[in-house]
């Protein structure tokens, strides 16, 4: 049984379906990346799991356990597991550096201060902003405003690490401080599901890789198959084209 | 409370009601384009006049966007009879609420004429256009597109001001439904009916204006 | 006319007139900030309501349409003429203050609610996905994230709708409420001349207004550019 489990999963924002029948399953500590060409549905799947926009049909569990994207206590225990980090970082505007780490286990979670600012603060000095806590996002660049978000993101301590397209809105120079980050993280054996661009970063931190096109998985495997040897003639095309350049 | 609502003692009443309004319109009209006669004199002159017709534009802007229309026409009813010069309801009413619509117009065809910045206009001259061309290709598109949607909320909120008419016993929609309750004292009733073509008089000046503006002005306008 | 306001002039600036005009003022003042602070209030739970999607909430949120879109639709005199004979049947104890004060707040509210739902609106969607699923309640997106972002946009055009009001109050004095409108009616009424009464008057209403306004344009440039704190 697999840490994530996702079984005939349809998605539909209005009425297009995104998300045709998608089936993966995903191992405690894998790190598995989506690639494929845009629209084929990879943010959409990450945006579902997390019950942003809320899968049509299709399962998807949990250590074996049902996720009801309808029942709001069924979401939240997801949510307490599973986190996200999005394209273009949404951090809370309002917030400086540190609140936006400390908000939800404080305010949310109701943990105890003390712990949680000692976890922000050995997040932060991790992600490499460990002398900006008093900094607001509008004062930071993309790839730190990123690198917060990531500590947001881990500050509840979630199993499992979504990151949508972290490094397609940053500036060409700020992409490897972001990468870094996660290639650090992928030691800590969190479960990652990752959409990126970065196809030699894919192929170097992932334990596999899943392609997916017109809204459905249509190869997995290791990244030397994916690459090098791929099965499908679709993922051949994809891989063929991006790979050329 | 026991009330036994009549209405049909107002819908009677209704052509009477309609001719009011459309005094009411004909009367937000004429606020509205004396004021913008004025207003375009007045945000002009903000702009490119000298220190003392600044001072001096500012000065009325800022005396008639803070005190009521209401008082300002009482002061002129009341008070130019004192220097001789005596002015029948409707006029002292029109005069009001011309100078005060003057005010608030100067201060939004100002933030038009600012809005077309000096760079455009360069840009436009040096690719050989003439001023005509710079006028009409340049300038008054970009106006359009500021000035368009307030302009027509303003429109619409002359005509639910221009109700002030009433209390110097002008005719207008809500003078005449004060006319009919006094008639008839179904009060509420009237008012209600009375609230009701207001209501249908913004939708139609609304959705009139904004097709003005997609057709006319290519502006998709969100009229209040 | 000058020899006159000079002749009444020593009659007309009294201790007794001053009381008079102030104390209507602070009822202009009273209606004004009393109708739009319920108004805010009332126009806060409206425009959240109507960002709501239960299904359940439906008729509550067109009901809430329909109530911002009727009001900003009537003239101030004709929603006082309803209120108050509305409610004076009802409850004939009420006094014409209250009274005008029920009618600001019924005006208030669809307007500050539509200032509300536009400054709401500024922020962006993300900024509630990101509070989702770090499992916010929507109630404490809209307390932590939504409104701390969004009082910069609702604060210019609210403090520009109060200074509208102050001035709009004037048509209270239709009723009957000694506001400072029905003050300089009075006043003209002892025999004063127009000029020194309604004069008097029209700058007792910039006293009021114009510190506010200015206020609202200093709040309209200062948070316009302001960090996010």
């Amino acid at each position: 049984m697999g840490h994530l489990e996702i079984r005939n999963l349809h998605c539909s924002y209005g009425a297009d379906d995104i998300l045709k029948s998608v089936d993966l399953s995903v191992d405690r500590g894998e790190v598995v990346s989506l690639i494929g060409p845009s629209g084929s549905g990879k943010s959409t799947l990450l945006r579902s799991l997390i019950g942003l926009t809320p899968p049509r049909m299709g399962t998807v569990e949990l250590d074996g356990e049902e996720i009801n994207y309808r029942n709001r206590q069924s979401l939240r225990h997801l949510r307490d597991k599973m986190a996200i980090v999005f394209q273009q970082y949404n951090l809370f505007q309002n917030m400086n550096v540190f609140r936006n780490v400390t908000v939800a286990p404080l305010k949310i979670k109701k943990r105890d201060k003390g712990a949680v600012e000692k976890t922000a603060t050995e997040l932060l000095d991790r992600v490499g902003i460990g002398d900006k806590h008093q900094a607001y996002p509008d004062e930071l660049s993309g790839g730190q405003q990123q690198r917060v978000a990531i500590a947001r993101a881990l500050a509840l301590a979630p199993e499992i690490l979504l990151l949508d397209e972290v490094t397609s809105a940053l500036d060409p120079e700020r992409v490897n401080e972001v990468l870094d980050v996660i290639r650090d993280l992928t030691r800590d054996g969190i479960t990652m599901l990752i959409v990126s661009h970065e196809m030699s970063f894919v192929k170097e931190v992932s334990t596999r890789v899943a392609m997916m096109d017109a809204g459905s998985v249509v190869e997995v495997g290791p990244p030397e198959q994916i690459f090098d040897a791929p099965k499908e003639q679709r993922t051949r095309d994809f891989v063929g084209k991006i790979l050329r350049h | 409370m026991e009330y036994d609502f009549q209405f049909a003692k107002v819908f009677t009443e209704l052509p009477y009601l309609l001719g009011g309004a459309w005094l009411t319109i004909q009367i937000a009209f004429i606020a509205f384009w004396g004021g913008a006669f004025l207003g375009i004199f007045g945000a002009i002159g903000k702009v490119y006049g000298g220190a003392i017709a600044r001072g001096a534009i500012g000065a009325y802007v800022v005396f008639f966007t803070n005190t009521p229309a209401l008082v300002q026409i009482f002061f002129l009813f009341y008070a130019l009879p004192e220097a001789g010069i005596v002015l029948n309801p409707l006029t002292a009413v029109l005069i009001g609420m011309v100078l005060n619509s003057a005010a608030y117009l100067t201060d939004i065809l100002r933030a038009g004429i600012i809005s077309v910045r000096k760079a455009e206009i360069e840009a436009a001259l040096t690719i050989g256009m003439r001023p005509l061309q710079v006028l009409s290709y340049v300038m008054l598109p970009h106006v359009a597109k500021t000035l368009f949607a307030p302009l027509s909320n303003f429109f619409v909120w002359l005509m639910l001001g221009s109700s002030i008419a009433a209390l110097f016993a002008v005719e207008e929609l809500t003078g005449r439904a004060i006319n009919i309750s006094t008639s008839n004292l179904r009060t509420i009733e009237t008012f209600v009916v009375t609230a009701s073509i207001y209501i249908l008089l913004t939708i139609i000046a609304s959705l009139f204006l904004s097709f003005i503006g997609r057709t006319v002005f290519r502006v998709k306008a969100k009229v209040m | 006319m000058f020899e006159r306001i000079i002749e009444e002039a020593p009659r007309f600036f009294t201790y007794y007139n001053l009381m008079f005009v102030l104390g209507a003022m602070w009822r202009t003042l009273l209606m004004t900030l009393v109708g739009c602070s319920i108004g805010f209030t009332v126009g806060l739970g409206l425009a959240v309501l109507r960002r709501t999607s239960a299904a359940w909430l439906r008729p509550a949120r067109y009901a809430a349409i329909l109530y911002v879109e009727t009001f900003r639709r009537i003239p101030f005199l004709v929603v006082l003429f309803i209120v108050l004979y509305f409610i004076q049947p009802i409850y004939s104890g009420a006094s014409l203050l209250a009274i005008a004060t029920v009618a600001v707040c019924l005006m208030s509210t669809a307007f500050l609610s539509e200032i509300i739902r536009a400054g709401l609106e500024s922020v962006p969607r993300q900024q509630m996905e990101s509070a989702e699923v770090l499992n916010f309640h929507p109630g404490q997106t809209l307390a932590w994230v939504i409104l701390p972002q969004a009082w910069k946009v609702i604060l210019p055009p609210a403090v520009a709708f109060v200074v509208m009001f102050v001035k709009d109050t004037s048509l209270a004095s239709q009723l009957g409420v000694v506001e400072l409108t029905y003050a300089g009616k009075i006043l003209v009424n002892k025999g004063f001349s127009p000029l020194l009464g309604f004069g008097a008057i029209l700058a007792a209403y910039f006293i009021l207004s114009y510190p506010l306004s200015r206020l609202g344009a200093h709040l309209e440039t200062r948070l316009g550019t302001s960090r996010n704190t």
